[in-house]
């Protein structure tokens, strides 16, 4: 074997011993590198309560109230399993939405009821015109109506 | 025609001169149509307002940063392994291009999440990997140019790109692996891209202008490169004296 050659060898070991080694380390940290915790996680009680950790899912339909004072408000948060309700005290982001993904900050209550420091809007991969976006919007409406 | 001749510094510094202006234009062509489409031509986004356009720029900027290091990481393991000593100049002309591309999606990434998350900055799997590839181009780039003696310089650096490399499937897939605030990838290999088709063009045609000015950028630099490390040759010599004279 030319010495070339078994060099080319020692660099591709090296490499699969690294990547390895990286992919064991990321597996047992995989739980801190999630960004946030699902309801049903929540629900299993993954979640220590009197902790701060982040909540993330769909924000139920028609779940968001505003309350009186214009800045507090109340909603929903599922992973189409489980649903966590959220109370929150601050301004929500401008793509907040019913139906749209979120991901809260905060401490779950004794109540069970999730008290967000923090709330961000998750924005999903679809980009497209108002046009396009009406056109599908009432292509599930017939759906819907079908079913 | 024997593509390994231009495997030496010598023969690849007039290839590269000849090649560099060409990719240029191409660039610049493909910027001016690329923009054009981004900015005029394509819709604005129903949810996020004309915000989302950052993409165009933000996307092509990040795909780049991840593979310049790939490319990096290839040329690193021909060098050590046949001790060629283009294939470490061609590793560190590329460095400054991926560190800018790596900054440029950074800083949109920022600009577009604080309108959209409500956040300039969140430690998520993809923006700190994404992160960590920047501290990476700073550690070649550092490194390579602290170390006095050239070839040591060189296998130091080699080092690194082959290290960092694990961390490029990291970055790219850390969307799918763990839950991140940052979305999957609009456009993939795996599905058809979930974007109208005006945006999808923009944004790769500003793909390939990336490229372009990569290759511009990379080849004019790496003749540079040649003529500082082969100095004490004949043919460098009298290149330099004639540049001199130019000038």
């Amino acid at each position: 074997m030319k010495t070339r050659h078994k060099r080319f060898i020692l660099i591709g070991v090296v490499l699969a011993l690294l990547a390895g080694a990286a992919a064991l380390v990321l597996n047992t940290f995989s739980d801190n590198i999630v960004f946030f915790q699902t309801p049903s996680e929540v629900a299993t009680g993954k979640v220590p309560q009197g902790r701060t950790f982040r909540l993330g899912g769909m924000v139920v339909a028609g779940s968001l109230v505003r309350e009186a004072d214009g800045l507090s408000s109340r909603f929903a948060i599922t992973d189409t399993a489980k649903i966590v309700p959220v109370r929150f005290t601050g301004a929500l982001p401008d793509l907040f939405k019913e139906g749209k993904g979120a991901v809260a900050q905060g401490k779950l209550g004794p109540d069970g009821v999730f008290v967000a420091t923090e709330v961000l809007a998750k924005h999903d991969e679809n980009y497209m015109p108002p046009e396009a976006k009406d056109a599908v919007d009432r292509a599930h409406a017939t759906a819907k109506t079908l079913k | 025609m024997n593509i390994f001749r231009y495997s030496s510094p010598q023969t690849f510094y007039p290839l590269a001169g000849r090649m560099a202006p060409w990719f240029g234009v191409a660039a610049a062509l493909c910027a001016l149509a690329g923009l054009y489409l981004a900015f005029f031509a394509a819709p604005t986004d129903a949810v996020q307002g004309e915000v989302y356009r950052i993409i165009f720029i933000h996307v092509p900027a990040a795909w780049m940063s991840m593979f310049i290091y790939v490319v990096m990481a290839f040329w690193s393991a021909i060098g050590l392994g046949l001790g060629t000593r283009l294939s470490f100049y061609m590793t560190q002309a590329l460095a400054p291009t991926g560190a800018l591309f790596c900054f440029i999606a950074l800083w949109t990434g920022a600009l577009w999440g604080r309108p959209t998350w409500g956040a300039y900055w969140v430690w998520d799997a993809r923006l700190t990997s994404q992160l960590l590839l920047q501290f990476l181009y700073f550690g070649f780039i550092g490194l390579t140019r602290s170390i006095e003696d050239p070839r040591r310089a060189d296998r130091a650096g080699a080092i690194i790109a082959l290290v960092g490399v694990v961390n490029v499937p990291i970055i790219y897939f850390s969307v799918k692996w763990w839950n991140t605030l940052h979305q999957g990838a609009s456009v993939s290999m795996t599905k058809a891209p979930s974007m109208a088709t005006t945006m999808l063009l923009g944004m790769l045609i500003l793909a390939f202008a990336a490229w372009f000015y990569s290759l511009a950028v990379t080849l004019s630099r790496v003749r540079s490169i040649i003529l500082e490390r082969e100095r004490h040759t004949d043919w460098a010599q009298s290149e330099i004296a004639e540049k001199g004279a130019a000038l």
